[in-house]
């Protein structure tokens, strides 16, 4: 608490968008006038006072998708970055502690899923598995957790040279416990970092799998499908699309200074 | 103008908890032609900083705050950077602590050499060359042809802290700061360096500032020697008048420091704890690093192993405690033999052979508390918790003389070098082990601060009866603490027995050679050895 009074401005500001956007979230049957799904009006209709932002590509109330939206597009990108971080970095720990063959084969399996594009893959276990939200979250998870795997491991291996580390194996602690207690303190500012980068990423992935249809299956609203669905009214000079775009890139702007501010605090960094 | 370096009341601050504090407080500092003045104290004292700050430089996130800092008569105090920057190498030169880190890992030895004088357009790249390779011989380098065109990666500690001296004259400098050149070395590959600084300032009478914590090695090539404690000084004088009549007690304590104790009676019979038999081991599978190593640890006793670095120290100390297994041989604890690996081995084995590291830094997770680091052994080994751990606790802190109030509660990263030994000291002791093995546990830390740790060990012996297995490079503390002595070179034991007997002649060869490095407080030691040598070689 006194951490969060004396963190700086920027941090406040990050914080302020992140809290305002899971408010949304969590209160979007409240607070949107109209349902998800239904068609209320014209198409790309301008702002009103009966449509806040307008309407999108057949006629839907933009603010409402909006506001449901956020709710569908955050927990997803939270769940499934999350997953992902601890796929990763367990695994990576592992590799890393462990060493000789658990390293290899862990790194050798990782190395032949990295080797697929990831889109190719994706599309290929959602295929087969049918697009649905657990799915899709587990998929996604699984994907990006071989970045994070990277990023853990190497970050590990520094770290389990140090002598503390060889101090509790010699005390004839376990694995796990060296692995929670030793190395995550130790590597949990890095991985803080990339976790405010990759939480964005998802966004785009599930945006760009949308597209292909495999993502959120319209009419679930999700930022990043509403880009896509309304990308043709750049061309008339409308600029609907650009409003759940600016919402994914405020969100990762929020999400980013507060990372930033706490990977400050985190390495001990006094300016 | 005799003074070649003129420094008046300095002051240089840093700026730490969101302040400006000042590191070095109202220095004067007189430099002549020709002369090596030797700066010496302890880690904190201001040493480095006023090396530097003789460049006109000071360190990220200081600044030199007032003063006067005149070369040879010219201002640096706020002098341009473009000015400072035709000054730095050309009139004034640094031959830094760690020549293995300053080193540009990725070019040749002689392109780094070469860089400064073309770049200061002193002379050719083909001049420089052939000058690089006049030095490197004058300063003893082995093949100096060749050298220079080897990677930095394929020279030794000693060689490359010559080849930085050599780059450091590059320039043809009036002045060279040389800091704690020696510290990261062997006593025997100390003396090459020592001998090639005392080429550089008699011989070609460069001036010099020598930084250093060791007032055994200042000695040997300081006129005159400044001793400064917190960013002040405390003595100037000549260096001989210095050593033999110091006027302030911090002097004295540093001149005093490892005379430490009288022999303990080490004619009582004890018992065997641990028994090293014919032990073999290997890194790679085929050449072994240690062989044929025997090794008996009494109860109660001390056993020094000592060697330079690469002779196999701490690899022995590996395979003791199965970190690395042993591919042939035995090791007895308690009269039973332990499985190679660690893994086979019991909690209970492992809890009585504890370690204490060389790096306090590295030897304790910098994101634990105090109380987190000691209680764990106490959880672990006996199920301790809550107010019993914390009462244990509080007494280990008691025994290793710290306050508990005031340190059960900080990060290991808030403690001073000393005081983390004594909490890696407090997390052995923690496991009430019999053995306790210590791993160089003094050469990370100044001089007074090791007597301390030395003492403590000592203290807690007497008390708790424990052995150990101290590892070192370091004859002056083998001297101050060992009962038995074990001298490893390439991975053999090549002489070990009782302190007196090994310490005294006649000794091996290689023995009398490490017992001849250590640096005596006598200033003419190093130049009496030097002689002594080349009659030998000759």
């Amino acid at each position: 608490m006194k951490l969060l009074k004396h963190s700086p401005v920027s941090a406040k500001i990050g914080m302020g968008i992140i809290v305002f956007n899971i408010l949304i979230a969590i209160f979007a049957p409240v607070i949107a006038p109209y349902g998800e799904t239904k068609i209320v009006g014209d198409v790309w209709e301008s702002f009103s006072g009966t449509f806040y932002l307008g309407t999108d590509h057949i006629g839907r109330d933009l603010f409402t998708r909006m506001v449901y939206g956020a709710r569908n597009t955050i927990a997803l990108a939270f769940l499934t970055t999350f997953l992902s971080f601890i796929f990763g970095s367990v695994l990576g720990f592992l590799a890393a502690v462990k060493g000789r063959w658990v390293d290899q084969i862990l790194s050798r399996i990782i190395d032949i899923i990295m080797s697929f594009p990831t889109l190719i893959f994706a599309l290929m276990i959602l295929s087969v598995l049918g697009s649905s939200i657990p799915v899709l979250i587990f998929t996604i998870a699984i994907l990006d957790s071989t970045r994070v795997f990277r990023l853990s491991r190497a970050v590990a291996m520094d770290i389990a040279v140090l002598d503390f580390v060889e101090a509790a194996k010699l005390r004839g602690e376990r694995t796990w416990w060296i692995m929670r207690e030793e190395i995550l303190p130790n590597a949990l500012p890095p991985l803080v970092a990339e976790f405010g980068l990759r939480f964005c990423f998802v966004f785009l992935f599930i945006a760009s799998l949308s597209f292909l249809g495999l993502g959120i299956q319209p009419p679930l609203a999700d930022w990043g499908g509403m880009v896509r669905e309304n990308a043709g009214a750049i061309t008339f000079g409308i600029f609907t699309p650009l409003i759940p775009a600016s919402a994914i890139a405020i969100l990762t702007v929020g999400v980013n200074l507060v990372v930033d501010w706490f990977l400050h605090i985190a390495s001990g960094l006094q300016d | 103008m005799d003074n070649l370096l003129e420094i008046k009341n300095l002051f240089i601050e840093g700026f730490y908890d969101n302040q400006w504090q000042p590191i070095v407080r109202g220095i004067n500092l007189n430099l002549k032609r020709g002369e090596v003045l030797g700066l010496i104290g302890e880690s904190g004292a201001g040493k480095s900083t006023i090396g530097l700050a003789a460049m006109g430089y000071a360190r990220q996130g200081c600044r030199i705050a007032k003063g006067s800092i005149k070369l040879e008569g010219v201002e640096l105090f706020d002098a341009p950077d473009e000015d400072l920057r035709i000054i730095r190498g050309s009139k004034i030169a640094y031959v830094a602590q760690s020549a293995a880190a300053s080193f540009n890992p990725s070019h040749k030895v002689i392109r780094q050499y070469v860089e400064g004088p073309v770049h200061h357009g002193l002379m050719s790249y083909r001049d420089a060359e052939k000058d690089a390779i006049k030095l490197y011989r004058q300063l003893f380098l082995p093949n100096p042809e060749k050298i220079g065109y080897r990677y930095p990666h394929e020279l030794s500690g000693g060689q490359l802290q010559r080849a930085m001296v050599a780059m450091s004259m590059s320039c043809k400098p009036d002045i060279i700061v040389f800091d704690e050149p020696t510290t990261a070395l062997d006593v025997t590959t100390q003396i090459e360096v020592l001998a090639a600084v005392k080429e550089i300032t008699e011989k070609m009478g460069k001036a010099a500032l020598y930084i250093t914590h060791d007032l055994a090695v200042v000695a040997q090539v300081a006129h005159r020697i400044m001793v400064l404690r917190n960013g002040k000084l405390v003595e100037e004088g000549e260096t001989r008048a210095l050593i033999k009549k110091p006027k302030k007690k911090y002097t004295r304590d540093l001149l005093n420091v490892r005379s430490l104790r009288e022999d303990k009676n080490t004619e009582k019979k004890t018992d065997v704890i641990l028994k090293v038999k014919d032990v073999a081991a290997t890194y790679t599978g085929k050449e072994t690093v240690v062989e044929d190593i025997d090794l008996v640890i009494q109860k109660g006793k001390t056993v020094a192993l000592v060697g330079e670095s690469g002779s196999g120290k701490s690899t022995l100390a590996k395979v003791i405690t199965g970190l690395l297994p042993a591919v042939n041989g035995s090791i007895e604890f308690f009269g039973k033999e332990l499985p190679p690996a660690l893994k086979d081995r019991q909690k209970n084995d492992l809890r009585k052979m504890q370690m204490v590291y060389q790096m306090p830094d590295t030897a304790l997770n910098p994101r634990h508390t105090v109380r987190k680091v000691i209680g764990r052994p106490l959880k672990f080994y006996f199920g301790l918790k809550g107010r019993q751990a914390e009462d244990k606790i509080k007494d280990l802190l008691h025994k290793i003389e710290l306050d508990p109030e005031t340190y059960i509660d900080r990060l290991t990263t808030e403690l001073s070098g000393g005081e983390k030994q004594r909490i890696c000291i407090a997390r052995a002791l923690a496991a009430e082990p019999d053995l306790i093995i210590c791993d160089e546990v003094t050469s990370a830390l100044d001089q007074l601060v090791a007597e301390g740790i030395l003492n403590l060990l000592q203290d807690l012996q007497n008390k708790t009866n424990v052995s150990f297995l101290f590892i070192t490079h370091d004859l002056a503390t083998v001297k101050a603490i060992a009962d038995k002595v074990v001298i490893m070179l390439e991975g053999k034991i090549i002489e070990q027995g009782e302190k007196a007997k090994v310490l005294a002649p006649p000794h091996h060869e290689y023995t009398d050679k490490l017992l001849a490095s250590v640096p005596e407080m006598n200033p003419d030691w190093l130049d009496n050895l030097l002689e002594e040598r080349s009659e030998t070689f000759i």
